[in-house]
Formats: structure tokens, C-alpha cells, sequence
């Protein structure tokens, strides 16, 4: 057991060592845009005497490495400073954000991954059968396209020909949760629809991998029945990888829904991002890519603690 | 055994029995026209090579066939009831409850998720034979009778834990759980030491005499079978070769593939006179100990090799004989010691050794399978060492190339443009050796060349070292645990136990009359055809004890 808070340190360690890594490069890659908000906000007409004087009102005329340790020095604090376009404390505007982001995510993910789940285990139950190939079919068919184009379609059948939905999904904290629901039930479904495809494939493929081995066939000629052999011997050992797909997808949960956001008006982290890339607010842009980063960095250290504490032989040893 | 037998006590009954499997161009007979009849209690050998069809038809005892094969015609009864025609509902029920199996690899069959007690107790409480308590109490008598050391707590282990012998054990264990009355014994034992394959071939007969339990024991060791079964039956290509009594069998075999099964088992080489004492070595080592990490392997290891000799290096897995061979060839570096090659030392790092260092030390390997870029053809395979020592190219390259393919009794024509797939096992191996010869060395070691191969093919492949060690006046070195092969092959022999050499000298005064106990037992473990050998040897065993 010592051992596993042991590896537990090591990798949340690692994990900081690259968020820091991460916030370097989106300083940089951020410095790298062209125009800054000073020039945004006072538009082409402005003397460059006024907009020097306004940079050095936001401390845009500092050198970069100063602005950057500046900024990283806020954020251990637990400060992410303040928006450059409007001098609202960023951390407020993140923390709504966030919690819409993370309420869709959690949204899609509390249907997606049983769904997942189940559809690979009976497609691997039932391989090659007719279910398991029109499982592929579709799911291949759905990851092949692009999700702005799957949310555009929803949007066509499901809110404009038979208005069962709204297509735009503003919610706010006053809503109840039934209302809410209902309201990002759209983007929650495009974002289902890509990651399932996903987890199912790679359900499928590390459970019929395990199928192969010579214990599988053991519980065959101990008589068992196919259901107990794919669920009790079958399963438990394909987990590492199928854990690895889902923090992957989770991950992508969270990060991955700019686009979707964006289609559906929807008032999360990447909408936010969006809007801030728009108005070189760059604090605000350089904030959300690290809470993305820190989303990914966690989610997969959360599976390779799972991949291990789920296998006995990394947990006993000899 | 044979009393416990009832006349009219017949338990399964296969009729002109046919097995087809799917393969490339349509369906091959795998098991063609077999007949068997077992009767309760009776235990049936069967022996054969592989692809002989002993696995499948084991199988098809349970009413159980792999993926991929089908039952093309014939009957399967067992019991009275017709495993072919009833229900996989019925097949399902009775396995694991009436007839039990026990795999080749418990260490592969134990599922690695599950403690041993839990995958125990799974067919007796799922099939509602035993409460779970019961099952598990039961459990813990059956590790007591399998002589598993600590019954109580054994169980509780998971597969990784616990050793070969001991899951092999277990497994047998695992199959008596619902006290079937047919268990098919697929190679039990195959994987194991000779030293703990007695001890498990022990505790199987042991408790499969105590619960009258029929069996068909499946091995390609002859002397194994003969110590287990009442009846054996020689398969050959799915087809039954003959079938007969055990001690008629062993004393007058009528076919001739029967006959020369037996004849592979007393191969030996002439006994040539101990090596010239003041010739250099072809290969020396001295005083070599080696670690993985800070585990040390080999302690204080030296013995010599001389011209057109052979050296046998013998010992079970994980006595080092493997970690000789990667310090001979400068794969790990010894901690300690020396190695010399006709006189100078040997870098201890393969990568600073000069091209003539590395061109006299060759290797031929156990697995021809993984040894050869199966993306190659045999031209590139044999051409290449030929290229990178000796600096031939074009025509002679190739004029090389088939000088040794007739030298391994490949015919070049055929052979030449083929690829590693397109060639059986045998032929693989002999590719290993036209590789390692082709750099014409001096000294070539075998890992354990043949211990992959079927009996027959591997007899070839022995006979063909051999002559090619004449030929070229090769220092061979032999890394085996099959002491038969010792006999076949080798002038001299280097015992080996946890990495220390417990005895080395001439192979006969050794065999004859082993000083060393360790060496002692690994002989005296090795199984003879006489059918009451296993009981001879647990009687002076006794002996010895008291």
C-alpha cells in the first residue's frame, strides 16, 4: 500500500512539472498573437501615445519574463489576477464557467460511459454477430464526423423541425436542475455521440484481446457460461486500457467542448476562451488553458492510479 | 488401478470421430476416424507429436471445441449422454462438474485477477454443488492431499505468488472440486523441471487413484505416460498409430512410428577421451559471477570449451545457465572473472570487441520463431553475416549462401526466396544454425535449440549439430535441461544450481555415478519408460528419509 502514495507523490509531482511546463507555452503562445488589447480596445484611430499610455496602465509595457512570473507568482496564490477588458477578478468569472463546463461534462459522462461500456461489452459478447457489427457501423460513422456538423444536424432535427429542444442553451444558477438539464440536453448529446464511438471500440478491443488468453478458455471448460466468463474472467483484466480511454474522453469532456459550446451559445470555460482569444484578453485566455491543462494532467493520473490499484499483480507482490 | 476397474463400467465412448478446422483453403481434418472407448477409473495415455491431434481431441472428450474447429462426423458419448448432439446447456453444465480439465500453463490458465481459493470454489457454488464455505473448506483438504505446502494459506495467494509446481497443483486440485469423474490432463507437466515435474506426476496419480477418477492423460513424453496411464494411444496427424496395454506398448511397439519414438529416447554420442590438458581452450571463463541489478546470478562460474568439443550446460530454470551464454557473448557484463578466446581476454561489452571477436562467437536460438525478421527472406537471413564478416558480395555471396543450405539439407532452390513463415519448425531451427554458421566461428552456443521442437524433429536437428561440429571442428556449447539431449550431444557436462557449477567433468563417469546430491536427484528425476519407476524412486526415497 506505501507504495502506492509513493507513486501517487511522484506522479502528482510530475504532473505540476508539466503544468508549469503547459503555462510557459501558453504564455508564449499567447505573446505570439498579433495586436494586444490596448490596441483591440482604442481601435486604429488611436495616436500611439495613447495607446502606450494605455499599456502602461494594464502593465502591458513590462518585459514578458516579468509579466509571466507575475502571473504564474498570482496563480500559486490561488489569484488569477484581473480581466484586462472589463478589471473584473478573473477567478469570479471562472468559477461560474467552470461549473457550467464542468455540469455538461458531468452530463455527458454519467450517460456516455455505461453506455460505452455495455454497447463493448455485448458487442465483444456477441462478436462478428449482426448488433456487433451495426454497433461499429454506427459508431465509426459518428466519430468520422465532425462534431460541429453532428451539433448542426441535432440542431435541425431536434430544435427546428420538431422543436423538442432549445437550440440555443443559455442556463444560469437560478434554473432548477430539471431546467437545466433540459437545456444543454443538445450539446450534452453531440458531445455523447463523439465520445461513445470511442470507448466502445476500445472496450470491445481489450475485452476480445483478453478473450484470447488461455485462462479465458479455462472458465470456458469449467463450464461457465459466456455471460460469467466476459464479465468475471474477461473484464477485470481488460481494464487497464478500457480505464485509460474513458480519463482520455473525460478529459476531452472538458476540454474538447469549444466547439460545441460556441454552436449552442453555451456559457462554459470554452466560450469564455473563445470570446478572450477574440478580445486579446490574455489573461483570461492564458487562465482557462490552464485550468484544461490541469483538467488532463488530473484525469490521467487519476487512471494510471486506477490501472494499478485494479491489477492484483501490482498490488501483491510476491 | 486395474482393480478398481468394473467390466461393465464404460464411462465414454468416441465412435469414428472426425475434427475439421478452418484454414486458408477450406477445412482440414485435424482428427480423422479415432475410436476410444475409457472405462471408469481407467486412466488413457495419450502420446503423439504436435499437431497429432492429442489436444483436440482431449477437448472433444469435454464436448468442447475451439474456435474455429467443428466436428465433422462421429459420436461423443459420455455416459450415456451424446455430446455432440445434446445442448450446449448440457455440455456447459457438465463440464467442470463431471468432467474436469487441467491446461498445459497453469501459470497462463489461473486467472492472474483472482486469488487461487476464489477460481476454486467458482464451479462448485455456481453450479450449486457446495455452499461457499463448504467449497472453500474442501478446498483447503484438496491442497492437503496435493501435498501443496501450507493448505490454509496457499489458497489466498494470487497465481503471480505462488510457483509453477505448486499452480500446477493447485489446478489439479481445482479440477477434483466437484469430484468428476473424468479429468483430460493436457501436458501437465510439460513446462516444468524435471525435479519438480516427479513431485506433481506424484501428487496427480496419488489423487486421482484415491477418487477413482478416470483420466486421459495427454503428454509427448513417453516415459511421463507410462507412469500414468493404463492404456496408451500413439496419434499421428489426427490418425490413431496403435493402441495397446502400457507395458505392451513399452515392451513391443508393432508400428514403426511407434518404434521410432522409442529409438529417439537412446540416442547417445561416442565417448571421446577428456581434452588435451595442454591444448589452449577454445573458450575459457574463470572465476565469472554476474548480477542483474544487485541480484547475483552466477557466482564464481569457470570451466573450459575445447576444439570440436561439446559442453552441456544442465540445470533447472533460473540456475544461470542462460545468464552464461549472454556473458560469453558480452550481453551483460560479468562483475567478476575473466573470459578468453583462444588465449586473449574477451571484452566484457559486445560493443568493444574487435569483428573477428565477434564473427568466432555465434549463437543459435531456443525460439526459431522469434530469432528470425520474419519480413526477411532466407537470402537476406544467411547473407547477411556473410556479408558483414567475411565482405562477400554478388555471386560468391550467393554461391555461399547455397553451400549452406545444402550443408542443413535445405535445397537451395526451393528454399532460398522463401520467408521464415513459409517454413515448419525444424526447418526454422535449421536456418538458425546456416546463420551462425555462416559467419564460419569458432565456438557456437545453443540455448536450448531444441527444447521447441517435436521429438523426431529435434533428434534431426541434434544429429545435424553433430556432424557439423565434425566438419568444422566446432567448440559447441549446449544450454539444456533435458538430460536425454545431454546424453545425445554432449562430450562434456557443467551441472548447474542457483548459479554456482555443483559438478563438471566427462557426461558418462557423471551419468554413471554422480558425487554431487543436486546432480543426483535431477537424475534420478528424469522419467524412465519402466512403468514402475515413479513408485521405485518415492520408495527409496522413503528409504532414504528414515
Amino acid at each position: 500500500m506505501a507504495k502506492i502514495w509513493i507513486l501517487l507523490g511522484e506522479r502528482l509531482a510530475l504532473g505540476l512539472v508539466t503544468l508549469v511546463v503547459v503555462s510557459a507555452l501558453i504564455f508564449v503562445g499567447v505573446e505570439l498573437l498579433p495586436g494586444d488589447l490596448a490596441q483591440q480596445i482604442l481601435g486604429q484611430s488611436a495616436t500611439p501615445e495613447t495607446v502606450a499610455a494605455f499599456r502602461r496602465e494594464l502593465g502591458l509595457d513590462q518585459p514578458a519574463l516579468y509579466r509571466y512570473m507575475n502571473w504564474l507568482g498570482g496563480v500559486v496564490h490561488g489569484e488569477f489576477g484581473n480581466s484586462l477588458a472589463n478589471g473584473r477578478p478573473i477567478s469570479d468569472l471562472l468559477g461560474v464557467r467552470l461549473k457550467n463546463t464542468l455540469f455538461l461534462a458531468g452530463f455527458a459522462a454519467v450517460i456516455s460511459v455505461p453506455t460505452a461500456l455495455i454497447l463493448g461489452i455485448l458487442a465483444a459478447l456477441y462478436r462478428n454477430s449482426i448488433f456487433d457489427r451495426l454497433c461499429n457501423v454506427i459508431a465509426l460513422t459518428w466519430v468520422s464526423l465532425p462534431e460541429f456538423f453532428v451539433a448542426y444536424v441535432l440542431v435541425l432535427f431536434l430544435a427546428v423541425r420538431i422543436s423538442l429542444f432549445p437550440a440555443i442553451s443559455s442556463i444560469d444558477a437560478e434554473m432548477s436542475l430539471a431546467e437545466m438539464l433540459y437545456r444543454s440536453f443538445l450539446p450534452a448529446l453531440t458531445l455523447m455521440l463523439v465520445v461513445i464511438a470511442h470507448m466502445m471500440r476500445m472496450t470491445r478491443a481489450a475485452i476480445i484481446n483478453v478473450l484470447a488468453s488461455p485462462y479465458v478458455e479455462m472458465a470456458r471448460l469449467k463450464g461457465l457460461s459466456r455471460m460469467r466468463v466476459v464479465l468475471f474472467h474477461a473484464l477485470p483484466n481488460a481494464l487497464a486500457p478500457i480505464i485509460n480511454v474513458v480519463a482520455l474522453n473525460l478529459a476531452y469532456l472538458v476540454v474538447g467542448v469549444v466547439v460545441v459550446e460556441v454552436v449552442f451559445v453555451y456559457p462554459g470555460l470554452g466560450q469564455l476562451l473563445v470570446d478572450a482569444v477574440s478580445n486579446r484578453d490574455v489573461m483570461v485566455v492564458q487562465s482557462v488553458g490552464l485550468i484544461f491543462a490541469a483538467a488532463y494532467i488530473l484525469l490521467n493520473l487519476l487512471a494510471d492510479i486506477l490501472s494499478i490499484v485494479t491489477n492484483p499483480r501490482l498490488m501483491n507482490q510476491r | 488401478m486395474e482393480g478398481s476397474r468394473k467390466a461393465d463400467s464404460l464411462l465414454l465412448t468416441i465412435r469414428d470421430l472426425s475434427i475439421e478446422g478452418r484454414s486458408a483453403n477450406g477445412w482440414t481434418r485435424l482428427v480423422d476416424g479415432i475410436d476410444l472407448d475409457l472405462h471408469r477409473g481407467q486412466v488413457l495415455g495419450l502420446i503423439g507429436e504436435s499437431g497429432a491431434g492429442k489436444s483436440t481431441l482431449g477437448l472433444t472428450s469435454m464436448g468442447y471445441t475451439r474456435d474455429g474447429c467443428r466436428i465433422a462426423s462421429g459420436s461423443v458419448r459420455f455416459d450415456g449422454i451424446d455430446l455432440v448432439a445434446c445442448g450446449e446447456r448440457v455440455r456447459q453444465d457438465l463440464r467442470g462438474k463431471r468432467i474436469a480439465y487441467v491446461a498445459q500453463s497453469a501459470a497462463a490458465s489461473f486467472n492472474p485477477a483472482y486469488r487461487l481459493i476464489r477460481q476454486h470454489c467458482e464451479v462448485p457454488v455456481v453450479k450449486k454443488v457446495m455452499t461457499p464455505d463448504q467449497a472453500q473448506a474442501d478446498a483447503i483438504d484438496l491442497y492437503t492431499k496435493m501435498r501443496l505446502p501450507v493448505p490454509n494459506e496457499i489458497g489466498f495467494r494470487y497465481p503471480h505468488q505462488v510457483s509453477g509446481g505448486q499452480l500446477q497443483r493447485a489446478m489439479t486440485a481445482m479440477a477434483m472440486a466437484c469430484r468428476p469423474d473424468l479429468i483430460i490432463f493436457d501436458e501437465p507437466t510439460t513446462a516444468l523441471d524435471v525435479t519438480t515435474q516427479v513431485e506433481v506426476l506424484a501428487a496427480i496419480r496419488n489423487i486421482v487413484e484415491q477418487f477413482g477418477t478416470a483420466a486421459i492423460y495427454i503428454s509427448h513424453d513417453l516415459a511421463v505416460v507410462a507412469q500414468m496411464a493404463d492404456r496408451i494411444m500413439v496419434l499421428k496427424n489426427g490418425h490413431m498409430v496403435e493402441q495397446a496395454e502400457t507395458r505392451t506398448m513399452l515392451a513391443a511397439p508393432r508400428e514403426n512410428y511407434t518404434k521410432s519414438l522409442w529409438a529417439v529416447r537412446s540416442l547417445a554420442r561416442e565417448a571421446q577421451a577428456p581434452a588435451e590438458p595442454s591444448a589452449t581452450p577454445v573458450i575459457s571463463l574463470t572465476g565469472v559471477d554476474a548480477a542483474y541489478g544487485s541480484a547475483r546470478v552466477l557466482h564464481d562460474v569457470s570451466f573450459d570449451i575445447h576444439r570440436g568439443r561439446t559442453v552441456a550446460v544442465v540445470g533447472e530454470s533460473g540456475s544461470g545457465k542462460s545468464t552464461v551464454a549472454r556473458v560469453i557473448s558480452g550481453l551483460l557484463k560479468p562483475s567478476r572473472g575473466e573470459i578468453r578466446f583462444e588465449g586473449h581476454t574477451l571484452k566484457a561489452d559486445y560493443l568493444a570487441r574487435g569483428r573477428d571477436d565477434l564473427r568466432h562467437v555465434q549463437m543459435i536460438y531456443q525460439m526459431p520463431d522469434t530469432a528470425l525478421n520474419p519480413r526477411q527472406t532466407i537470402r537476406d537471413i544467411i547473407g547477411r553475416p556473410i556479408e558483414f564478416y567475411l565482405g562477400l558480395k554478388g555471386r560468391a555471396k550467393e554461391e555461399r549462401i547455397c553451400a549452406l543450405l545444402d550443408q542443413i539439407e535445405l535445397d537451395p532452390k526451393i528454399y532460398i526466396d522463401r520467408r521464415p513463415t513459409e517454413l515448419s519448425g525444424g526447418q526454422k531451427q535449421r536456418i538458425g544454425i546456416a546463420r551462425a554458421l555462416a559467419a564460419e566461428p569458432k565456438f557456437i552456443i545453443c540455448d536450448e535449440v531444441t527444447s521447441a521442437l517435436d521429438q523426431l524433429v529435434a533428434a534431426g536437428i541434434l544429429k545435424l549439430l553433430e556432424r557439423i561440429q565434425k566438419d568444422f571442428e566446432l567448440a559447441l556449447m549446449f544450454i539444456t535441461h533435458d538430460l536425454a539431449t545431454v546424453k545425445a550431444i554432449a562430450d562434456d557436462v557443467v551441472v548447474m544450481q542457483h548459479g554456482r557449477i555443483v559438478e563438471k567433468g566427462l557426461v558418462e563417469p557423471i551419468f554413471s555415478n554422480p558425487t554431487d546430491a543436486y546432480t543426483k536427484r535431477l537424475l534420478q528425476s528424469v522419467p524412465e519408460m519402466d512403468p514402475e519407476w515413479l513408485d521405485r524412486l518415492f520408495a527409496g526415497r522413503r528409504e532414504g528419509d528414515r
